[in-house]
């Protein structure tokens, strides 16, 4: 199951992060949960891998884990490890590593920007000092080589005026600066992971645009590696190298962004295109919606954990559960996936 | 800069709306101005006995009259202006120092909530007046008992609205972030929660403050607070009391002041509460 990293064959060299069977488990008041299931995925440098799934389907879970922000003590890994390479070219299990080594590379070699960038900047501290406390923090720097690498930053995203700006307070901007802001704030040392949870979800739909080039263009200028969380394929065909698509907390399907588009190999994935509206219309079954399903997330026993909804279900789904099988650069958990090819 | 102006000034502009409000901080500046300026302000040393003129009543050489050893009373109010209101403002010091410290702890880090919440709620069971006796009579009578005894019941209440702003802000999305910036917990308690729930904690110590410079007289009077010999409000009323039926003004004007002390705290408290509260601030 683990051997999906072997076969992306888009880069030889050791990925940046690889997660490898990754279950994220939380103690609750009647027993354990588990979201996040024997997930796997891998990252190379430079590269942008986009997690897909619905609400609740684990996505954001699995990027708490790699940032090691499980909210305690209720989340625990279970199983599983996350191998990052860092700067100094060691690989270290994010999985195992203690609270303080977390809070080492956080900020400095992997950050994160957050979907709602109207609370996720401290209303009583200017953006300046906001961004100037990571660099303290991670660079050391203080005084004049502090501000100028403060103002920098701004620039970086593109904020007019950044010299003035660094002296606002978040409330003095829009939703969209709001957000460069925050890019500029995980971008402060450099990472070479940047996790991006939905960071266009809130905003409107031409500062969705600016913020996807700006995150692009600094992937490229700077040569990191962005997981993309969202639930947008439009944002995934246009920023993913590489698509990895969760459901009930497993990978269900990881393939090349073009190829995925073009034909996705597992059903859900299937179905989620084709709730796509511009699809829709090309297609001429029209716009599909996804059979609803009642009953509460946590449960699923040993059947497929797509199989109420598939419309290829078959009498083997309910009692076999799917592995993660290998497809031509990808990986599938579907065993009807070759029939329905 | 500009900004930072404009933002006091719209301040300001608030506070004069409430005329209440400013009555009572005019009133609590002349107290604590005249309490720190007494030996400029009093008329007399109020510690020098006059027995010909015990007990007289006010007069232009006595404005407030004389007690039972002759000393004058406005005097003795202005000097025990200092304790009273010294004490007052120690116990908000320390309370708001043990509390705010307990408060984050509890409302940040899960698994000391339980521990120090309960021991909040156990001292919040008693009485305010009855523990803090219980403790003066561990400690014994002085000043400084006074201010660590009531520290320590006033504590239990900072740490509840303490603890209860730290969970409203440490569920913000900005406190993730700067746990995903690598910020630490000392830092983010520090900076991100603590300046973001100034404001109630501001309105609290104004409350503790007039709690503080009640209970301290009611210590006093009690004789389980400072020794008779220092003049504060509560002592004067204390030996006063005796005299109470023939000269009301031994009594009346030191808890005049205690009034007028605890009154304008409390007004002022509204007042913040009002004033930095956003939902309430429309209305005004």
């Amino acid at each position: 199951m683990g051997g999906i990293s072997d076969q992306s064959a888009f880069k030889q060299d050791a990925p940046l992060l690889a997660v490898d069977t990754l279950s994220v488990s939380f103690r609750q008041e009647d027993g354990v949960s588990t979201p996040v299931r024997d997930v796997s995925l891998t990252l190379h440098q430079g590269e942008t891998l986009a997690l897909v799934g619905e609400s609740g389907s684990g996505k954001s879970v699995t990027s708490l884990a790699i940032m090691g922000l499980l909210p305690r003590p209720a989340g625990f890994i279970s199983s599983g490890k996350i191998r990052f390479q860092t700067r100094a070219k060691q690989t270290v299990d994010l999985a195992r590593l203690s609270f303080d080594g977390m809070r080492q590379l956080r900020g400095r070699e992997m950050a994160m920007i957050f979907q709602e960038p109207m609370t996720s900047l401290n209303p009583v501290l200017t953006i300046g000092e906001q961004i100037a406390e990571t660099v303290r923090l991670h660079l050391g720097l203080s005084g004049r080589a502090l501000q100028t690498h403060v103002k920098a930053q701004l620039d970086l995203v593109e904020i007019p005026d950044a010299a003035r700006r660094m002296d606002d307070y978040p409330h003095q901007m829009s939703g969209g600066m709001r957000q460069r802001v925050m890019i500029a704030l995980a971008m402060a040392c450099q990472p070479s992971l940047l996790i991006a949870d939905e960071p266009t979800t809130a905003l409107d739909v031409t500062i969705q645009a600016q913020i996807l080039l700006l995150i692009d263009r600094l992937r490229r200028e700077t040569g990191m590696a962005v997981l993309f969380i969202t639930h947008n394929l439009g944002v995934v065909a246009e920023i993913a190298d590489r698509v990895t698509v969760m459901y009930a907390g497993q990978v269900v399907e990881t393939a090349q962004t073009v190829p995925l588009f073009r034909k996705a190999a597992h059903p859900y994935t299937s179905a989620l295109l084709s709730c796509l509206p511009a699809r829709a219309k090309a297609d001429a079954s029209g716009l599909r919606r996804l059979v609803p399903i009642t009953g509460q997330p946590g449960v699923f026993g040993k059947a497929c954990a797509f199989a109420p909804r598939c419309p290829h279900a078959a009498a083997l789904c309910e009692i076999h559960p799917p592995e993660l099988e290998l497809t031509d650069g990808g990986a599938v958990r579907c065993l009807r996936w070759r029939e329905l090819a | 800069m500009t900004v930072l102006h404009a933002q006091m000034a719209l301040f300001l502009k608030r506070l004069f709306r409430r005329r209440l409000v400013l009555l009572a901080a005019l009133i609590l500046s002349v107290l604590v101005i005249s309490a720190l300026l007494a030996h400029w302000v009093a008329p007399f040393d109020p510690s020098v006995m006059k027995l010909v003129r015990r007990l007289k009543p006010p007069s232009d050489v006595n404005w407030l009259g004389t007690d039972e050893f002759g000393r004058d009373i406005l005097s003795r109010i202005i000097f025990g202006a200092r304790a009273s209101l010294g004490i007052g403002f120690l116990v908000v010091i320390f309370s708001m120092g043990i509390g705010t410290v307990l408060g984050l702890l509890a409302g940040y880090i899960k698994t000391l909530d339980a521990p120090i919440m309960r021991l909040a709620d156990a001292m919040m069971a008693l009485p305010d007046i009855l523990l803090a006796i219980f403790l003066m009579a561990v400690l014994g009578p002085s000043a400084g008992n006074v201010v660590l005894a009531l520290s320590i019941v006033y504590a239990p209440r900072v740490v509840r609205v303490v603890r209860a702003s730290t969970l409203v802000v440490s569920a913000l999305p900005f406190v993730e972030a700067a746990r995903a910036l690598g910020v630490s917990t000392f830092r983010i308690l520090r900076v991100h929660i603590l300046l973001n729930i100034a404001s109630p904690i501001l309105v609290q110590a104004t409350f503790i403050f007039a709690y503080a410079v009640l209970a301290e007289a009611g210590l006093s009077f009690l004789g389980a607070g400072v020794p008779p010999e220092v003049p504060t409000w509560g002592t004067m009323i204390a030996a006063g009391q005796q005299y109470a039926d023939d000269a009301f003004w031994v009594v009346l004007f030191p808890g005049l002041a205690i009034v007028m002390a605890a009154l304008s705290l409390q007004l002022i408290g509204d007042g913040l509460r009002d004033m930095l509260d956003p939902k309430l601030r429309k209305a005004l």
